[in-house]
């Protein structure tokens, strides 16, 4: 859609949820997953979702990804209403061992979303090359997925996502399998890449430090049924790095934080008493919906 | 890509290389001797006991060995091997083709295989055998007839299997190939039909071997040539030798039919033998 320039202004919304209701129907037994749900993301956005295991996280995603029809609510997409995967997006599943063909090759699995976007074989080439080696697996294109270890699987579950060159890229709990070291290059991967390419990021992780290092705002959601416990506003530089960012005092602050509300969302405290019940929460309003 | 240059290794190797050659060797020689064992005893004891045993129906095994030469390669290649063989691969590609094609439609759709599989499994469960009279009556005693029998004979696994390997494949995988917005094609060829290779295989294995049951029996009904004609005629005019001889060159053309089976399915395969075995932890 637009161009990217350096960064996409700010004010043109991205992705816009309003009163996302989820329950689902299986052996007869509904489970309400998502209550209520509403927030804006900016283009060129980089947020982070955080909430107890179960929360619906990942249902928010797939409702996003249009691979969930909602119960209710609406969800729209740069302007348009999601109805089905929409153009132009991205998604790195939780699940990312089954998510990569058993059958290609890791430079095949890269390359499959790119033959599809027609692009010429050099330019696929070079996509497929640079995005293995950002995420330090240039040594393995011929592999298949099952000969590599889990983490190593992840990688090129998110090179896949990243040569794609998306406009919106959502991340479940992607790190998850990977060790302490790739993770934090890993993360300095995908903020380079946010700035680099100007795209708007949705980042589902369990860790709150690294929900705060990458991101500019924090989505914390209360236990199931889910709503949004508070939308935290992360007033960190833009300049970010490992050890500087994480030891400034407002980063602890903003931890002792958001731990305090991912404790009481664990607890099964719920906002519904604050002014804003149910709907979005207060600190971190950045801009007009 | 990254070339990976093996050669540059090979000094240092070779010497490590010409053991486990040799090591390679051995292995493959022990594998052999077991493959071959039980057979080569078995003829042995077939040879031995039917030159003692003197009867008109067992005739002794040197002379159907004597036998077989003058009887097969004196026209009868051309003459009835390549016709049966030419019924029984279109028969048999047919029904690769409906099978696999039925199959994915079916699998695709959860309406479509609610309605279909009762009835499925009713035609799976008619004995192939017993279509070949009624066939017959539609379409003559010819090629066309044949081709058709051993088609609607052998489509039944295909079918079966494809529908069950449609459905199973990885929901996540599809999820997958929707958000990266896979063309139709490129989701039947890359996701579908590979997803489901594994059980298509299995059912097109089945297939074979009701394929040439089939192939002989349609020729024992009806037919001017082909093996099963042969045999049958043999049978009649009481040349025991001759019949033994088509038996074991039916027998030879089915151990040579799944041999090339099993090499197409080794290489198209390989993903999932590899998985599978690193899913159980490993090596073997
Ligand atoms: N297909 C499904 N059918 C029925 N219930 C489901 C289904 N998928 C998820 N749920 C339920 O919805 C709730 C939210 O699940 P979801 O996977 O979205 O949680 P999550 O926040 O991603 O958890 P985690 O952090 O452990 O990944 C859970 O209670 C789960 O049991
Ligand atoms: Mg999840």
């Amino acid at each position: 859609m637009t161009t990217a320039t350096d960064r996409p202004a700010t004010a043109t919304r991205m992705l816009s949820v309003r009163g996302l209701h989820k329950v689902y129907e299986s052996a007869g037994r509904p489970t309400e997953a998502i209550r209520d749900l509403t927030f804006d993301i900016a283009a060129g956005e980089m947020v982070c979702i955080v909430g107890p295991s179960g929360a619906g996280k990942t249902t928010l995603l797939r409702c996003i990804a249009g691979l969930l029809p909602p119960t209710g609510g609406d969800i729209s997409l740069e302007g348009r209403p999601v109805a089905g995967p929409p153009k132009g997006m991205a998604v790195v599943f939780q699940d990312y061992a089954r998510s990569l063909f058993p059958w290609l090759t890791v430079a095949q699995n890269v390359e499959l979303p790119l033959r599809e976007k027609r692009l010429p074989k050099a330019e696929r080439h070079r996509l497929v090359e640079r995005s293995l080696e950002a995420v330090g697996l240039a040594d393995v294109p011929r592999s298949y997925p099952w000969q590599l270890s889990g983490g190593m699987q992840q990688r090129v579950a998110i090179a896949r996502a990243v040569a794609y060159e998306p406009h919106i890229l959502m991340m479940d709990e992607p790190f998850a399998a990977v060790d302490a070291q790739t993770r934090a290059d890993l993360e300095d991967l995908v903020r380079d890449l946010w700035h680099r390419l100007g795209i708007t990021l949705l980042f589902v992780t369990h860790d709150i430090d690294e929900a705060i290092y990458l991101g500019r705002r924090v989505l914390v959601l209360s236990g199931r049924p889910t709503v949004i416990m508070e939308d935290v506003a992360v007033d960190l530089p833009d300049e970010r790095d490992q050890l500087g960012t994480r030891n400034l005092p407002r980063f602890g602050e903003l931890r002792a934080h958001v731990y305090e509300l991912v404790q009481k969302a664990k607890r099964g405290h719920r906002p519904e008493n604050e002014p804003d019940a149910g709907a979005s929460g207060a600190v971190g309003k950045e801009f007009p919906a | 890509m990254t070339v990976f240059s093996p050669r540059a290794a090979a000094p240092l190797a070779r010497s490590a290389t010409r053991r486990g050659t040799g090591r390679r060797a051995l292995a493959a020689a022990r594998r052999t001797l077991v493959v071959l064992g039980l057979p080569a005893v078995l003829i042995a004891v077939w040879w031995l006991v039917s030159e003692e045993y003197h009867s008109f129906y067992f005739p002794p095994l040197r002379e159907i060995v004597e036998t077989f030469g003058p009887t097969w390669f004196e026209g009868r290649i051309t003459g009835d091997v390549v016709p049966s063989l030419t019924r029984l691969l279109s028969g048999y590609a047919l029904a690769v083709v409906l099978g696999v094609v039925l199959g994915v439609l079916i699998g695709s759709s959860a309406k479509l295989r609610a309605f279909a599989e009762p009835v499925l499994e009713f035609f799976r469960a008619i004995p192939p055998p017993v279509m070949v009279p009624i066939l017959m009556l539609f379409f003559g005693i010819g090629t066309t007839m044949k081709v058709i029998v051993i088609a609607t004979g052998a489509v039944w696994p295909i079918l079966l299997n494809t529908v069950e390997g449609v459905r199973g494949i990885d929901p996540l995988l599809r999820d997958t190939a929707r958000t990266y917005r896979l063309r139709p094609l490129t989701r039947l060829r890359t996701l579908v039909l590979r997803g489901a290779s594994p059980q298509i295989f299995t059912g097109a294995r089945q297939a074979l071997s009701i394929a040439i049951i089939l192939m002989v029996i349609s020729e024992m009904f009806a037919a001017n040539n082909g093996l099963g004609f042969s045999i049958v005629q043999f049978q009649r005019s009481f040349a025991l030798p001759e019949m033994w001889t088509g038996i074991l060159l039916l027998g030879l053309v089915g151990v040579l039919l799944s041999l090339i089976f099993r090499a197409v399915e080794r290489v198209v395969l390989a993903w999932y033998r590899g998985q599978r075995q690193s899913q159980r932890g490993g090596n073997r």
